[in-house]
């Protein structure tokens, strides 16, 4: 009995060998269980070694196998094949970020954003060891939890209109974490994170689109995130010009 | 980065949008539909209304229901030109958007008070 197989167009960009990236296709074995990340290791293992692309957990977890299929950005091992048999289906790299290689893209500028929000616990003054650890209600760290969840997948980039128009937006995932440790009891952190968030490369670049919480694979909910930022720091504002001489 | 004043911005558009989708349409169902069709009675006669709207009450009312909204539809056309690639003249864009809700709420103001 012969095969099915399954086709998929994947790019390619050879950065030492083409100026433009371009389409392979490839005849990729097809299982009924099996994910596009299945299907892309079987051409690498079988078909084609050259081929470069991230990946590890295979379980949804590392947050490193996001790629374009058919123009959306998803994780690869966690979109079923059969939900596009017996189409081909297009692979690319993730949208709104340089190609480095085929479907690797380079994060340095994300890796950037992120840490320009200083996504850590924040204190005035450190607690001396001696008077033990910052403790935490269940009900503390049930305010932040969500947005604590984000596993950098950067899809919600890759989705986001704004980040599209705008490189030097901060993006959703940035700000969610911005806003995680914001709302963590143990942090002291606002004021800083403030002169980042409240930029208009930061919250107020964004305009409530939404794509970024359809396509988060562990519903962190960044859009969420962005606009409960933009009602405390709106709040803030108002405090600043009510009350001139609270200072901030 | 510069630290940014849209903070007012944004209120007014939130507020405006409060406004426009809880408000605006029993308003467009009472005088516009309801009252019309006979189904408020008496209370939809002129110097019914007249009194209605010749209160200070209903006059500022009135105002942020027209104003409010105003500013919503600024900032949603704002963002919208600018995405749809007018990025260059962005500053120029505000100011067009912002300038015809406020000329919109001085008018609306000159009415409302002779009222
Ligand atoms: S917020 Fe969601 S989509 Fe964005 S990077 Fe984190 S996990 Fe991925
Ligand atoms: S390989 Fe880890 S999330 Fe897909």
């Amino acid at each position: 009995m012969s095969k099915e197989t399954i086709t998929l167009e994947v790019l390619r960009y050879r950065p030492e060998q083409e100026q433009e990236p371009t389409f392979q296709l490839y005849e990729s074995e097809y299982r009924e269980d099996w994910v596009v990340l299945d299907a892309i290791n079987h051409i690498k293992d079988h078909i084609d070694g050259t081929l470069s692309y991230r990946w590890s957990c295979r379980m949804g977890v590392c947050g490193s196998c996001g790629m374009m299929i058919n123009g959306e950005p998803k994780l690869s091992c966690a979109a079923f094949l059969r939900d596009y048999y017996p189409n081909p289906i297009r692979v690319e790299p993730l949208a709104n970020f340089p190609i480095e290689r085929d479907l690797v893209i380079v994060m340095d500028d994300f890796m950037e954003k992120l840490t320009s929000v200083k996504p850590w616990i924040l204190r005035e003054q450190e607690m001396p060891i001696s008077e033990g650890e910052y403790r935490q209600t269940p009900a503390e760290l049930a305010r932040y939890k969500q947005f604590s969840m984000c596993m950098n997948c950067m899809l919600c980039y890759s989705a986001c209109p704004v980040s599209a128009l705008e490189p030097d937006f901060i993006g959703p995932a940035a700000i969610a974490l911005a806003h995680r440790y914001n709302l963590d009891s143990r942090d002291q952190g606002r004021s800083w994170r403030e002169q980042v968030l409240s930029t208009e490369e930061g919250i107020w670049a964004c305009t409530y689109v939404g794509t970024c919480t359809t396509v988060c694979p562990v519903n962190v909910d960044p859009a969420g995130a962005i606009q409960q930022e933009k009602m405390s720091i709106t709040a803030e504002w108002f405090k600043g010009v009510l009350m001139p001489w609270k200072g901030r | 980065m510069r630290k940014s004043n849209e903070p007012m911005l944004w209120f007014l558009f939130g507020a405006g949008g409060v406004l426009a989708a809880f408000l605006a349409p029993i308003h467009i169902l009472l005088t516009g539909i309801i009252g019309p069709a006979g189904g408020l009675g008496s209370s939809f006669e002129y110097e019914h209304v007249l009194a209605l709207v010749s209160h200070p009450v209903t006059k500022l009312y009135l105002l942020a229901l027209i104003s409010l909204p105003l500013f919503h539809w600024a900032h949603r056309f704002r963002f919208t030109v600018v995405d749809l690639g007018l990025r260059a003249s962005k500053r120029a864009i505000a100011v067009t958007f912002y300038g015809v809700a406020a000329i919109g709420s001085i008018l609306s103001a000159l009415i409302i008070v002779r009222l």
